[in-house]
């Protein structure tokens, strides 16, 4: 992460995100599939790096090999061609994008840091500082509901972050210019899609930085 | 070169004049009343120097009518119109915060001599 300034001097938290250029992999139709969609890669591979099966699908396609390979729901999919490339500049400055990504793993966390429970008094004489306390009542029921919420393994999951403000975009670059955090640790991979919010469907794969 | 120094390095600023902490400086700050743009004039010690590149800051403490007043700008902001450095200061530490606690003589930065 770093920042810019705006016009008026207000300082703006940014992440940069380095998008694409990303290929169309495979078109999913309605008559074939079931549904549309873009098969979308990101990041070359060596051929030789690849499985069997990984190699027929790019070979089948005379395609260039693509490490990271994403789904992406598309209203109309003749708009797209087999090999296109996609990158920045479908995205512009004020743009609203939610990005996916795997976020950074916590290991095995407390309720506190799990799920944000209050905890006990630090001092005073106090026993109780960060346990869970009761986790159900007596002989009735007699054990524990579940879904309960405990502790253990937290983070390392899929997240969204919804509703991001493009604040710029370099094409010369591949890069974006995201208002704020997104999930995940430096050099993650991301999806990056437009915002559910504003009602539109597009997308592509990326990757993050700093 | 960092990526994040490439998207940095199109909003530094290199009109800023060379200062450290001790000096006095007049700091020329865009103020936008409504619509009207006018410039205000800060003046007093720099007392810190602070991070680096495009989130550097730096500290400035005068005593307007009695009352310490400290504001801290980031050396890059675009509200800044102008630096002056005023006087130079000899001072043998990076931050001044021990101004805060004096008043009068005591809360005197000796001027730096030519050399």
């Amino acid at each position: 992460m770093t920042q810019v300034f705006a016009e008026d001097g207000k300082v703006i938290p940014v992440t940069l995100v380095e998008a694409g250029p990303c290929l169309v992999t495979q078109i999913k139709t309605v008559e074939k599939e079931g549904y549309d969609a873009l098969q979308l890669g990101f990041g070359e591979v060596k051929e030789k790096k690849l499985n069997g099966p990984q190699r027929g699908h790019f070979r089948s396609k005379d395609l260039e090999p693509r490490r990271h390979l994403a789904e992406v729901r598309v209203q109309n999919p003749s708009d797209y061609r087999l090999g296109q490339e996609i990158t920045v500049e479908m995205f512009s400055k004020g743009d609203r994008v939610d990005i996916t990504g795997r976020s950074r793993g916590k290991g095995y966390a407390g309720v506190i840091k799990r799920h944000n429970f209050g905890g006990g008094p630090g001092s005073h004489g106090a026993h109780f500082h960060r346990a869970p306390g009761a986790i159900g009542a007596c002989a009735t029921p007699s054990r524990v509901f579940k879904g309960s919420r405990m502790p253990g393994r937290m983070g390392g999951e899929r997240v969204t972050a919804l509703n991001l403000e493009i604040v710029d975009v370099k094409p010369e670059r591949n890069l974006l210019l995201v208002k704020g955090s997104v999930p995940g640790p430096d050099g993650g991979i991301l999806l990056i899609r437009e915002s559910i919010k504003t009602r539109k469907k597009a997308g592509k794969k990326a990757h993050v930085l700093t | 070169m960092q990526k994040t120094d490439i998207v940095e390095s199109e909003y530094l600023r290199d009109d800023i004049p060379d200062f450290r902490p001790g000096d006095t400086v007049k700091v020329h700050v865009r103020v936008v009343e409504g619509n009207r743009e006018r410039v205000q004039v800060f003046q007093g010690v720099v007392i810190a120097r602070k991070g680096g590149g495009l989130r550097e800051t730096f500290t400035v403490r005068k005593v307007s009518f009695g009352v310490g007043v400290e504001r801290t700008f980031p050396v890059h902001s675009p509200i800044i119109s102008k630096i002056e450095v005023v006087t130079q200061g000899r001072v043998r530490r990076a931050k001044l915060y021990y101004l805060r606690d004096r008043v009068g003589k005591s809360a005197r930065i000796k001027e730096k001599r030519r050399t």
